[in-house]
């Protein structure tokens, strides 16, 4: 086999290339390329079961996902953007995971990578979205900011509120498969909408590999500044090539507003401020998603999405929504309290350490927000938190009464 | 990545002005030579398992580089990548082996015996010897590039070569990913044991991939052969022991690689090499013989001395801290050895350490006693 191989390699003669791999399907060989040749040649030497990897010391979503049979079916299949299922999976191989974190451990390249490899990321997806099941469930969106009610919490407890989501240009590459000058149509396509936006969203973009040390200094002191990653996570799916090249951060002049742009996302949108008014920061995060959706629009492009999957992004995790709505949030006894985790649970809550996933919380300040991104609408997980950290206030405050707390009933995870 | 990187035929539906990077901050030898006529020249071009210019220049583009430390910036994918992508590599080469030309023949020459000398440097200034090179196996992608199977298949191959060695090469391979505890610990007592590449230079060229699927360590049961398998190349060789007999080193060297290399043959799988770049390695820096033959010796005068690097320099050799390429010289202690890799053989490489090392010690000897070093300064190699 290896000789025969080797053979072809250093012989390059066409016809005896045509002979060893059977000339019927390559009538015009003459015409064919090397590589494609060679490229198939390769592939009867390494079928399918010479490249399974080695997921046996794995815990992640991918790893508990992958059969051979399905990396039979896949590995040779490409997206219209020819991204492969091993670019795809490359960072759940290369990042075993955690025994008690389970990681996704595998990305999108392109808006078709989920369907070209559905029979892979439709399973990730339900285990990864408490069983929603992109074959037969449709994922609603709605951006109605009006509907939200009880939306202004205690400023005694809570410090500050903050809603995040991502949005992907269609058309376009993702970040781990994008070229330089996909990205660089990215950077242009967002930075030109934005440039259209005003009154209290009127703002302005730095872009990563121009700033000014000062403009630098003043984004690091407003916990704007992105960096460039070192998760092991995001480098192995390769979305850290050719950094800065652009990559930026767009703010409005009250910084409540902010975009990341080309990060690990397309566009990262954040609305945030200090205090308790959920419910504003999530109204002008609606309105500035809508305007920048319409000045993308106006320009002949739209955002990645679907009815199946809603707003699509890199990482399945964010899949649907994309959104995470959260608060800064002290609750001294109640974090304390060994019910504090069940309560999140059952409220589809879940917490943080104030420096963000990953992080330990300091003091009494804990980050809460969402579990959920896909199968509920913005709306629906919006309400959810703010009816949730209501209800933690509601349990802090009984507790420096000295009264009791009651663990609520979990909430319905999809709606009927 | 494996298998073609028909992708690159995607982006050929954009013009090259917007897909070449921006290496204006950048200092590594690919930048200098990658210029905006070179890319549009060369982006359309693929190796036949698919490596491309942009997979090639990933690493180089990734990381700028130092001010002060000149890196290569590019990788090659394949034993191809050097002749579909010439006109990048053939400057790239030049400029980091000191002027080696396009023209050029490289001579190999693995005959301990023609080393003179060699078995008497002091030991109570060195301390250690080493000589390592690499080898790629022909027929297979290289670590930036190559498929798991075809990693794995290296590896079958490397550990059926390796287990019929015998007598003072007789020996045993620890696979990574089945290795026991109290295995480990051993390796990393011993300094054998190597890690994940962390460095950024490596993880963006694609070689930390799969980690550690296929990646082993074989060495004798003496400790003074060993060879990594599937890490920055297919092969990296490794003779070594204590003291300054650098002669028994590259003879158990010479022997070693020999050996293996028959084994391969015998299995129908040459190393890759040929009369202009010799032995063809992952990185371009490790052209022609691969090797890096150096001691651990103890030079604290001389490393004070102002005529330190100079001598270095004369002598064709280069320092480094004691655990390696980057790091610091820590109690005097440096590692000295060849800075060639291309253009002079292996045992004229080994010949310029053996005679410089001794140099070196005698300046250092000449210095504690006070007296001075400039009737024994050498000229330029």
């Amino acid at each position: 086999m290896a000789n025969s191989f080797t053979r072809m390699m250093s012989g390059r003669h066409t016809a005896v290339i045509l002979a060893s791999i059977g000339a019927g399907t390559l009538a015009s060989g003459y015409l064919l390329s090397d590589h494609v040749v060679a490229a198939a040649e390769r592939t009867k030497l390494y079928p399918p079961s010479a490249d399974f990897p080695d997921l046996r010391k794995h815990n992640n979503c991918m790893a508990a996902a992958l059969t051979p049979t399905i990396y039979g079916h896949l590995r040779d299949k490409k997206t219209p953007n020819d991204w492969t299922l091993d670019q795809c999976i490359q960072t759940g191989v290369d990042n075993p995971g955690h025994p008690f974190i389970k990681t996704v451990g595998m990305v999108a390249g392109d808006e078709e990578s989920y369907e070209v490899f559905a029979e892979l990321f439709d399973p990730v997806i339900k285990d990864r979205h408490n069983g929603y099941d992109p074959r037969t469930m449709k994922h609603p969106t709605d951006l109605d900011a009006s509907k939200i009610t009880s939306g202004m919490f205690d400023e005694r407890y809570v410090l500050s509120s903050r809603v995040r989501t991502g949005r992907s240009i269609r058309g376009l590459s993702l970040p781990p498969a994008c070229s330089r000058s996909e990205r660089r149509e990215v950077e242009r396509v967002a930075v030109t909408a934005l440039s259209g936006l005003k009154g209290d969203l009127s703002g302005r973009y730095y872009s990563l590999g121009e700033m000014s040390d000062r403009e630098q200094q003043q984004l690091i002191d407003d916990h704007l500044l992105f960096d460039k990653p070192v998760s092991p996570l995001l480098m192995a799916a390769g979305m850290a090539r050719d950094w800065p090249d652009a990559r930026g951060i767009w703010h409005n002049n009250e910084k409540n507003f902010l975009i990341w742009i080309n990060e690990e996302d397309h566009t990262r949108i954040i609305s945030m401020e200090k205090g308790g008014n959920m419910k504003k920061v999530f109204e002008r995060f609606c309105r500035g998603l809508k305007q920048v959706e319409h000045l993308i629009q106006e320009r002949g492009w739209e955002f990645m999405w679907n009815d199946r999957l809603g707003y699509v992004l890199t990482c399945p995790s964010n899949l649907g929504t994309g959104l995470r709505a959260g608060v800064h949030i002290r609750l001294p006894i109640l974090s304390r309290d060994p019910r504090f985790k069940r309560i999140l649970d059952n409220l589809r809550l879940q917490k943080r350490g104030t420096g963000g996933v990953d992080t330990a919380s300091t003091g009494d300040t804990v980050d809460v927000s969402n579990l959920d991104r896909l199968g509920k609408s913005e709306v629906e997980l919006v309400q959810l938190v703010i009816d949730g950290v209501n209800y933690l206030i509601e349990c802090e405050k009984r507790l420096e009464r000295g009264q009791d707390i009651k663990i609520p009933s979990p909430i319905l995870q999809f709606r009927k | 990545m494996p298998f073609g990187d028909a992708h690159n035929q995607v982006k050929m539906k954009f013009s090259s002005e917007e897909e070449y990077p921006d290496l204006s901050k950048h200092n590594n030898h690919m930048s200098k030579v990658l210029t905006a006529a070179l890319y549009e020249r060369l982006r359309s071009k693929q190796t036949p398992s698919g490596f491309t210019l942009d997979d090639i220049i990933q690493t180089g583009v990734d990381n700028p580089g130092h001010p002060f430390i000149m890196t290569v910036g590019c990788v090659a994918g394949d034993e191809e990548t050097y002749e579909v992508f010439k006109e990048l590599l053939d400057p790239v080469i030049e400029d980091r082996h000191g002027g080696y030309k396009p023209s050029d023949k490289h001579k190999t020459d693995l005959t301990s015996s023609n080393l003179k000398g060699g078995d008497d440097l002091d030991p109570d200034y060195v301390l250690s010897s080493r000589v390592r090179t690499g080898r790629s196996v022909r027929g297979f992608c290289l670590p930036p590039h190559c498929s798991r199977g075809e990693r794995r298949a290296v590896e079958k191959l490397s550990i059926e070569a390796l287990a019929s060695l015998s007598g003072d090469l007789n020996g045993k391979y620890y696979a990574l990913k089945n290795m026991t505890d109290a295995e480990q610990q051993q390796l990393i007592d011993d300094h054998f044991l190597f890690d994940k590449p962390v460095s950024p230079l490596l993880l963006s060229s694609g070689m930390g991939r799969d980690w550690p699927d296929a990646r082993g360590i074989w060495h004798n049961d003496n400790k003074t052969f060993l060879v990594w398998v599937n890490e920055e190349d297919h092969l990296r060789v490794i003779s070594m022991q204590k003291g300054g007999n650098m002669k028994e080193v590259f003879n158990r060297f010479c022997t070693g690689l020999t050996k293996i290399e028959t084994l391969f043959k015998e299995r129908n799988h040459a190393f890759m090499w040929n009369e202009h770049l010799g032995y063809v390695l992952t990185c371009p820096s490790n052209l022609g013989t691969g090797l890096r033959a150096g001691v651990h010796v103890k030079l604290p005068n001389m490393s004070k001395n102002a005529k330190f690097e100079e001598v270095l320099k004369k002598l064709r050799l280069q320092k480094r801290g004691t655990g390696g390429v980057d790091t610091a010289a820590v109690g005097g202690v440096f590692d000295i050895s060849n800075a060639d890799r291309l253009g002079f053989s292996e045992v004229e490489l080994v010949q310029m350490v053996v005679d410089g090392v001794k140099l070196l010690v005698e300046m250092e000897k000449k210095l504690e006693k006070g007296q001075s070093i400039d009737d024994i300064m050498p000229a330029q190699k």
